[in-house]
């Protein structure tokens, strides 16, 4: 592809969205203590997406509600230059007595933003997540893949229109797609780069789906296991597809060394 | 570059169409309530039936198995001279307001021993120990501590249902999904928001459930303080009309007074908690055996 945009016209002058410096973070005290993670640097540019990787219990989870503000670190610091982060979570976790227009509001709501204003901007974050016909449906009413739309729509609104716009957006996601069948989670990956492209968010998003990770990210991280620390960080942004594949090759390849080191120990 | 969105937009469109559950075709309204009324009414003219057979054998002394049609006859005259609507209207009005007034010591009750770990190793034990406790046993004590006053009907209907009600709100506040208030906290939630626009909602199904059975309770414990704490004084409501049957060895107007008691609690379970229920579950998509 060269048709690409120039990248530095899109992203603000700020030097990084997030930045984390020595981040340790362990759960209990003492010599029952686990170390989720043991010394994580990361910095992500404005408007960067980036996919961390690893297997289970590598922390991934962790880092990103370090992040989120869900949990603080045990040392070092997280500096996070960005208006509030939208998040996404591996299931939807909508409010089922809400219908989902009701969701999409609810930050809007809590943030006391107007009652009109708080209707147009739902409108216009149900088209951009192309629901605008199910607003007035429940959760239950809705298939996975609408459930995960619809709680895109809500953690963008809660992003985008409750602080001020001078900070950069960041958008968090925590494995969004994995509870999806394969072509659900195809056409979403699609509408989130769209959707990122269209913020110009920075984007962080958790997975262990190397396939997806080098597709969705402009750069993948790995991250080892137990405790987790950064191993190796991939450029994947605009790969041609004999590249792309030959990337996911290369990655699947590492993210195996690191696994099987632990059947040793 | 657009066409390929169009044509994402289009399998999305497909995908939605396809994977959004259906709904299922709700069956007549005439072939529901049928549904309903239907089976208990059978069952109700068998049991008629049973009875009247069992008294026309004449194995007891009418004294103990009176004839369908006497108890009818002692219903139907009271209902004609308005008493029935006089104890009714005693009774009600005292579980009413009893139920109000235990929902609001319940509500604040149970969120905080729901919250606050303190108060929930405190007295959580003791709250789930009382709802075991039969509310007759306050009785005594209520009728020494405040004699034979209206005052000893609402405690005796208080310890029976506050401790109900404010279990139901803990099992439904322990019920909601860990996900929920995160979501909360990442959307910009403070704690009182959190509370009043996650938590409460949230929890409401349980709460309801624990309202229910306040509800039984509160009914239950009033009947027994007014059949044990019978006087002129407080007026005669359902208990004291049974009672009344009981001291003449009235055996129709005791049965009369049981069909009674049964008709309110089973009236207002259906008429106010049924409906409630059946609309919060069915928002949530829960729908219930309803």
């Amino acid at each position: 592809m060269t048709a690409t945009l120039d990248e530095s016209t899109v992203r603000p002058a700020t030097d990084s969205a997030v930045r984390l410096s020595g981040v340790h973070k362990t759960f209990g005290q003492g010599e029952r203590g686990v170390t989720a993670l043991a010394g994580v640097d990361l910095d992500v540019a404005p408007g960067e997406f980036v996919c961390l990787l690893g297997a289970s219990g590598c922390g991934k989870t962790t880092l990103l509600n370090l992040v989120a503000g869900l949990e603080k670190p045990t040392a070092g610091e997280i500096e996070r230059n960005s208006s509030r982060p939208a998040v996404m979570f591996q299931e939807a976790a909508l409010m089922p007595w809400l219908t989902a227009a009701a969701n999409v509001e609810l930050p809007l709501r809590l943030a006391g933003i107007s009652r009109s204003e708080r209707k147009n901007r739902t409108i216009e974050l149900l088209d951009l997540v192309r629901l605008s016909g199910v607003g007035g449906k429940r959760p239950h009413e809705l298939s996975g893949g609408m459930r995960q739309r619809v709680a895109l729509a809500r953690a963008l609104a809660s992003a985008l229109h409750t602080s001020d716009g001078s900070l950069p957006s960041l958008l968090l996601m925590d494995e969004p797609f994995s509870a999806l069948d394969a072509i659900t989670r195809d056409v979403l990956q699609a509408e989130l780069v769209r959707v990122w492209r269209s913020t110009g968010a920075a984007a962080v998003f958790v997975t262990h789906d190397v396939r997806e990770a080098v597709r969705l990210g402009q750069r993948v991280v790995l991250l080892s296991s137990r405790p987790g620390r950064v191993v190796q960080e991939w450029q994947v942004a605009d790969l041609s597809p004999a590249d792309e594949a030959e990337t996911v090759t290369v990655i699947n390849q590492r993210l195996r060394e690191v696994i099987s080191s632990h059947a040793a120990a | 570059m657009p066409r390929l969105d169009d044509l994402d937009a289009a399998v999305e469109a497909g995908l939605d169409a396809l994977d959004a559950p259906r709904e299922r075709a709700a069956h007549g309204r005439l072939r529901r309530v049928l549904w309903a009324v239907l089976p208990p009414v059978a069952f109700l003219v068998v049991v008629i039936a049973i009875w009247q057979a069992l008294w026309a054998a004449a194995f007891w002394p009418e004294y103990q198995l009176p004839a369908p049609i006497a108890v009818w006859n002692e219903l139907w005259a009271r209902i004609a001279d308005g008493q029935a609507f006089g104890f009714i209207w005693t009774s009600v009005h005292r579980a009413v307001l009893g139920f109000l007034i235990a929902i609001v010591i319940a509500t604040p009750l149970g969120l905080a021993v729901a919250k606050i770990r303190l108060i929930r190793s405190a007295i959580g034990p003791f709250l789930s120990g009382l709802q075991s406790l039969p509310s007759v046993a306050w009785v005594p004590a209520a009728v020494l501590w405040f004699g034979i006053t209206p005052t000893t009907m609402y405690a005796v209907l208080l310890l029976g249902s506050v401790p109900s009600i404010a279990n139901g709100l803990v099992a439904g506040i322990d019920q909601v999904p860990p996900i929920l208030p995160r979501v909360g906290k990442v959307l910009g939630a403070g704690r009182l928001q959190a509370s009043w626009h996650i938590l409460l909602p949230a929890a409401l199904p349980g709460y309801l459930a624990g309202l229910k059975q306040g509800w039984a309770f509160s009914w239950r414990s009033l009947m027994a303080a007014e059949i044990i704490a019978a006087s002129p004084l407080l007026g005669k409501g359902l208990g004291a009309y049974l009672d009344d049957g009981r001291t003449l060895s009235d055996i129709p107007t005791v049965i009369s007074a049981i069909i009674l008691i049964l008709l309110v609690g089973v009236g207002i379970e259906l008429l106010v908690f049924r409906p409630l229920e059946r609309q919060v579950l069915r928002t949530r998509g829960l729908s219930g055996t309803a």
